[in-house]
């Protein structure tokens, strides 16, 4: 029960989004180290002058997925990116951006939230790893 | 009712998961070893999480209960 969780984290709508924040935290809780590589709009999303702002949600959410999830955003529930700075409070969260991501969306370290702790390259994220399990979202 | 000696009390009424273990984990930390922590929350899911949670971190549930909508968790530091 303390091994590596990693995820990897290509999806930037807040739906899936929600999901990564809810394992890290539960991991984090748990004692369990979590690793997170952020790829294509999973970065995007935490762009530090978008992070708060709505990322929709995938297809398959529909209107009636969009009033669900605004009806529990509305009784109080925590934003994602809340919730994982909850995480890194508590427990070991490393979240770094993908080098090849960071390219294609042209972006520079500075344009990302602070949540994002630095730039790494796939080998590196094998590495950090290990034996522990890889969650793609 | 037990008349328990409480260290800290954490409500986490309203709260959904990951929140209420997120709380327990935030509290935990404030007391010491052998001490006592109560976590009230209103998440059905919260019944296995903090059940999850005191097997996976080693803190013994030593109590738990459930009325009027609520759950409430006794937990020893260990």
């Amino acid at each position: 029960m303390d091994e590596t969780i990693s995820l990897v984290v290509f999806s930037g709508t807040d739906d899936k989004l929600q999901s990564m924040a809810v394992l890290t935290a539960g991991a984090a809780a748990l004692g369990r180290p979590v690793k997170i590589f952020l790829q294509y709009w999973g970065l995007d999303a935490f762009r530090a002058d978008r992070i708060m702002k709505d990322h929709g949600l995938a297809p398959e959410a529909g209107a009636a997925g969009r009033a669900a999830v605004d009806a529990a955003n509305a009784a109080g529930g925590a934003h994602w990116a809340d919730t994982l700075r909850m995480a890194k409070e508590l427990g070991e969260v490393d979240i770094q951006a993908c080098s090849l991501s960071m390219d294609i969306l042209k972006l520079k370290a500075e344009d990302l939230d602070s949540l994002v702790d630095g730039v790494q390259g796939v080998a590196a994220f094998y590495v950090n790893a290990g034996e522990g399990q890889i969650i793609f979202i | 009712m037990s008349n328990l000696d409480i260290k800290l009390k954490v409500d986490a009424s309203g709260l959904a998961c990951p929140l209420p273990i997120l709380r327990a984990t935030q509290g935990i930390k404030t007391i010491a070893a052998g001490e006592l922590m109560e976590i009230v929350a209103t998440d059905p899911g919260s019944v296995k999480d903090m059940d999850a949670w005191s097997k996976a971190t080693g803190h013994t549930m030593v109590e738990q209960s459930a009325g009027d909508g609520k759950f409430r968790f006794v937990l020893r530091h260990k």
